[in-house]
């Protein structure tokens, strides 16, 4: 299929895009890396009149400390979250995760702006902005704010992103040395959506955890932190018991929709048998 | 005769040599010229909106807001293509009491599965024609849906073709009797029932036409990725009127098949008409979207069999019940009940059993039609029969190496006939046997694996023995009425400075065709492979053939060029013995030189002979007839198949928490007759073996239970990935076929005959100790976890 024809904006800057996007109305798109954006086009699920895109911005490029946080900018590409040492050393997650992320081709153009925006609840930095207590910068017609991951993800594609706004960079809180983190998914082959992943932020203190953040994806409508889990573990040791009632306690946790291949029934005991394995090898850590 | 075929100590023996492709290159350098790179003058394009519903009655299209469309030229419904094209019916004769319903490029007043094409746009581009697809208007009137194979048979059940009385398209039986009794009188009987599930070719280049009609010379020319060119411009010429010969089909370069690219699709049929009402050229390529909803889907098949075994694990007989379900149509012109023939045909293959009954029935329901892909049957007919033979082992305490030794056919009790009238020349299950346990290094895996269970890894290791039939007669098509040619053509050239084209009958689609043909020829000459061009796929410059399709380029195309080969040889000798005053027996080619059959002494270059013969004839003796092209047929005779056989062997781990299963290791020995370039036998393998990964793990048509597909696109049908997939360690044994000089059978289908039975015996060993079994293919995580009663 090709996609229908459409006007399209090269942005200089912020303002050019919003600016952009205001004057087209409902019908434009911001373009980053493209690599779900295109695909929707050409299968004309989405045909908007104009396409702004926004890769040529400056201010929505780089990685720098800031304040206690690593501000990632919204255009930095899946392939620098391998390369870059700065993510590696204070935002670890993100590192980990990336490789899991579709396949080299796709992460060298796609990126976590245009992945925290779509939201895709079966991909994994979304969900990591969750483990991480990330906050996303957002610039829109109104100004400039911070929001919450927690606070972000609202529903099925639906998040605290207005139409017309951007995501200009995530933070991170940067990794500390009392902290330990730990990440999987099951996927049937490499590069694929994940039928269930996780990843894990802990703060400890010797084998004690202090606090936990745990994050999974592909189990709803969107990225899911686990708190009865979360509850279960803090200010705990990590042993067999306690792993065990973090397992147990997902069944609250999560409400896996029913699925096509997989039931809901099925998705709940894999992510048991993730968390499992993730505790287990965080203990290990620890 | 066979013996020097393979002495590769001589110059120019090519036969039995690893050569890479002469074609890889070029297609790695961005060269190939495939349908989708043809851009013609005053070229159109063709795109089609397909029918959202999986049965449905059409009671009004508008077309009027499309037709309007700047760049539009034509919309087009059924009833116009109907006033050009005749109606085709997916029958043959040999079929006995088989039905399928007159098909026609559009449909007329009924769509009968979720992705049918109903309406044709041509449009200056395809963008253009897909913004005129989304302004017409279809008033549907649903209609029941027939989709799950129980369904279907229900009496009452609602009909996919209405006024027929039941949605059975073919039933058969064989019978060789006293079934009942060896099953009375047995001291073992195993019994399963096992699923198949549907899945589809997914080439890596989509099915691509252009189809250009030439109204002031009354001539059709169809650039087509397909594996047969004659057989389309026979069905052009007589679906659209149009005599043969002035009809050509050109298969150029083309990006894999697999059997998908064989049959008529009514897209293809559409965009010739569309381009005889439109007198411009018109093109039309599958995206992936709709290849999956109108490409051929395969397997689909329920089989419950039984199996009666002796008390030492002898087998007695074996019974089966093959169901399977086809879509609406059957397939034109192959069909679609071949697969489910081939199925209950070779089931037991391998072994030396007496008495057999099997039943297949065909069954009609709303889905795309199924018909030949890859290793037609045989990945079924294995799985079951290996399957029954491991779990017959466990009962009656045999390993699965033991069994099998037992129950083959020996390797000297040649020819043999089959239970179900399959005749076999010479196989060599004992030697294949013995190979691999060999190259498994069998008893080191049994060690390790009862090593790791303690360590609570489940390892399972699975062998499955094949049968592969190759090399067809006219017993397969020929003889149920098609015009499906089983001889091959070649016209054979020796050139003014001295070179050789050969062109010929059989297709490339990237498995190397070109490669063999031209190693057969060369060696045969006595030529440099480089001074060899073979031409193939257009009919209007090389001879009718069957073409590729079900492992007969290297056995029958093979032994075509090798014939020729030879009769241009006697030629050009016969011209050096008339030059250099000798007899032509005495006198050999050797590396481009006519020299001494005896000393091997030079005596003159063939390029030579080549000028003489076409500027200096006045030089040659009066009268003579210099004949430096030849053109020769040759149809396969004495046995109807050349069947071969082989073994394949697998490791792999179950994660009995997750139910995913790790491939650890692939193991294969093979018998495909006369090797003629080991390099390509073993790439035929290895990627018919991932094909059946693919089947065995991954690749599945899932259907709504409204009959639309659910996972059309290649986020969702899961094909085999790199990171997934083992090694592959592969050994030969070669027993050549006596009724060719060349002695070669078939290799394509062989990796995929066997592979997913294979995995489906080594999940099953490494679930044996939870009392677990499987039998669907795919194994998915979800069928395992189920087994496991883990959710
Ligand atoms: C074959 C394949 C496999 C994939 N596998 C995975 C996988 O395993 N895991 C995974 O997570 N993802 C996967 N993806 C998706 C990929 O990661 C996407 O790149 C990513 O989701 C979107 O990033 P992008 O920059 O390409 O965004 P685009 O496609 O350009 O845009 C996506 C959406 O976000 C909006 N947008 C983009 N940037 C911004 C911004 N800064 N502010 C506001 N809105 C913005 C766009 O308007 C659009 O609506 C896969 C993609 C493909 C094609």
């Amino acid at each position: 299929m090709k996609a229908r024809a459409f006007s399209y904006f090269r942005a200089a800057t912020i303002d050019q895009a919003l600016d952009a996007h205001a004057r087209a109305g409902d019908d434009a798109r911001f373009i980053a890396g493209g690599q779900s954006l295109v695909p929707a086009l050409s299968l004309r699920l989405q045909a908007p009149r104009l396409l702004i895109d926004i890769t040529h911005i400056d201010e929505l490029r780089g990685v720098r400390r800031e304040g206690g946080y690593l501000r990632i900018g919204a255009l930095t590409r899946h392939c620098e979250m391998l390369t870059e040492a700065s993510i590696a050393e204070s935002a670890p997650l993100l590192h980990v995760a990336a490789p899991f992320v579709a396949h080299p081709a796709i992460r060298n153009r796609g990126t976590i702006g245009g992945s925290v925006a779509l939201a895709d609840p079966a991909s994994e930095f979304p969900a990591m902005t969750l483990a991480l207590d990330a906050e996303i910068e957002i610039v829109g017609p109104s100004g400039r704010r911070r929001v919450k991951a927690d606070d972000f993800f609202i529903d099925l594609f639906e998040t605290a992103l207005q139409p017309g706004e951007l995501i200009a960079a995530i933070h991170v809180p940067l990794f500390r040395a009392d902290q330990r983190f730990a990440f999987d998914e099951l996927a049937r082959r490499r590069g694929d959506y994940a039928l269930v992943g996780c990843g894990i932020m802990a703060t400890c203190q010797g084998s004690r955890i202090e606090d936990i953040r745990i994050s999974f994806f592909s189990v709803g409508n969107t990225p899911t932190r686990v708190k009865g889990a979360e509850r279960a573990l803090i200010g705990a040791r990590l042993d067999v018991e306690r792993i065990a009632a973090a397992q147990r306690a997902l069944e609250c946790d999560l409400a896996p929709p029913e699925g096509d291949e997989v039931p809901p029934a099925m998705r709940l005991h894999l992510a048991r048998v993730l968390l499992g394995r993730l505790l287990g090898r965080l203990g290990e850590g620890a | 005769m066979s013996a020097p075929l393979i002495s590769l100590d001589r110059p120019n023996s090519y036969i039995g040599r690893s050569l890479p492709r002469p074609n890889a290159k070029r297609l790695l350098a961005g060269r190939g010229r495939y349908v989708s790179d043809l851009h013609l003058p005053r070229m159109l394009h063709a795109a089609f909106l397909r029918s959202p519903h999986a049965h449905a009655k059409i009671v009004s299209i508008n077309t009027d807001a499309a037709r309007a469309v700047e760049g539009v030229h034509l919309v087009a419904t059924g009833p116009d293509l109907a006033k050009i094209c005749t109606p085709w019916i997916g029958t043959l004769d040999h079929f006995k009491g088989m039905t399928s319903s007159p098909q026609l490029p559009l449909p007329l007043d009924r769509v009968v599965w979720s992705g049918q094409a109903v309406v044709a746009v041509v449009a200056e581009s395809r963008a253009i024609a897909e913004d005129a697809l989304e302004l017409i208007e279809v008033n549907y009137e649903e209609l029941p849906v027939v989709v799950d194979v129980d369904g279907a048979r229900e009496v009452g059940s609602p009909l996919v073709n209405p006024g027929s009385a039941n949605n059975v398209c073919f039933r058969s039986q064989l019978d060789n009797g006293a079934v009942d009794d060896a099953f009375a009188k047995a001291s073992h009987v195993v019994e399963e029932e096992f699923s198949f599930g549907r899945h589809t070719a997914v080439t890596l280049e989509p099915r691509a036409i252009v189809a250009d009609y030439d109204p002031a010379a009354g001539m059709l020319t169809v650039h087509h990725a397909t594996q047969t060119p004659y057989q389309f411009q026979d069905l052009y010429s007589r679906h659209y009127g149009i005599p043969e010969a002035r009809v050509r089909v050109i298969a150029t370069d083309i990006g894999g098949s697999f059997g998908m690219k064989l049959h008529v699709y009514h897209e293809d049929m559409a965009v010739v008409g569309l381009s005889i009402l439109l007198g411009r050229p018109v093109k039309y390529v599958a995206d992936r979207i709709e290849s999956f909803v109108s490409d051929i889907h395969a397997r689909d098949h329920r089989v419950r069999a039984r199996m009666a075994l002796d008390a030492r694990g002898g087998i007695l007989a074996m019974d089966v019940v093959d169901l399977t379900a086809i879509g609406a149509f059957s397939t034109y012109p192959r069909t679609s009940v071949v697969e489910g023939n081939q199925v209950i045909r070779l089931i037991g293959a391998p072994y030396c059993f007496r008495n057999y009954r099997a039943t297949l029935e065909v069954i009609f329901q709303n889905k795309v039609q199924t018909s030949q892909y890859r290793a037609v049957g045989h990945p079924i007919a294995c799985a079951v029969t290996e399957r029954l033979l491991d779990m017959a082992a466990s009962k009656v305490g045999l390993d699965p190496f033991a069994i099998r030794a037992q129950n083959v056919i020996a390797d000297d009790a040649y020819p043999h006939t089959s239970p179900t009238g399959y005749r076999f020349e010479a196989l060599s299950h004992q030697a294949c046997l013995k190979r691999l346990h060999e190259i498994m290094d069998y008893d080191s895996l049994r060690a390790e694996q009862a090593d790791l269970r303690k360590r609570g890894v489940y390892r399972g290791i699975g062998i499955a023995t094949f049968v592969e039939i190759t090399n067809p007669s006219p017993a397969f098509y020929g003889v149920g009425g098609a015009r499906i040619s089983s001889q091959d053509g070649a016209i054979v050239s020796l050139t003014p400075s001295g070179e050789v084209r050969c062109l010929i009958s059989v297709t490339e689609q990237g498995q190397g065709t070109e490669s063999i043909i031209g190693q057969i020829v060369a060696d045969q000459l006595g030529l440099a492979q480089e001074r060899i061009k073979v031409i193939t796929g257009d009919t209007e410059v090389t001879p009718h053939g069957g073409a590729t399709w079900a492992c007969r380029g290297a056995g029958i195309g093979g032994e075509t060029a090798l014939q020729s080969a030879r009769a241009l040889k006697r030629n050009i000798l016969e011209i050096a013995a008339l030059v250099l005053q000798e007899q032509p027996s005495a006198l050999d080619i050797v590396d481009g030189e006519v020299v001494d059959a005896s000393t091997r002494n030079q005596r003159m270059p063939i390029s030579e002979i080549a000028r003489i013969v076409y500027f200096r004839s006045d030089t040659l003796p009066p009268g003579t007839q210099a004949q430096l092209t030849v053109s020769h047929h040759f149809a396969p005779q004495g046995y109807p198949f050349a069947f071969t056989n082989g073994i394949q062997g697998c490791l792999l781990d179950v994660d009995v928490e997750t139910g995913f299963v790790k491939l650890l290791k692939h193991f294969i020995v093979e018998d495909c007759g006369r090797v003629i370039n080991p390099m390509l036998v073993d790439e035929q393998l290895r990627g018919g073996i991932v094909q059946g990964l693919g089947a065995a793990l991954f690749e599945e048509c899932r259907y709504s239970e409204t009959g639309q597909l659910v996972n059309g696109s290649l986020a969702d049908y899961l094909v085999p990935m790199p990171m997934e997939m083992p090694d592959i360690v592969i050994a030969h044994v070669e027993t050549p076929t006596a009724d060719t000089e060349l002695g070669a059978k078939g290799v394509g289908e062989a990796g995929t005959a066997a592979a997913s039975a294979c995995v489906l015996n080594a999940v099953n060993d490494a679930l044996a100790p939870l009392g677990a079994t499987i039998n669907s293919i795919p194994i998915t995580p979800a069928r395992v976890l189920k087994a496991l009663k883990r959710f």
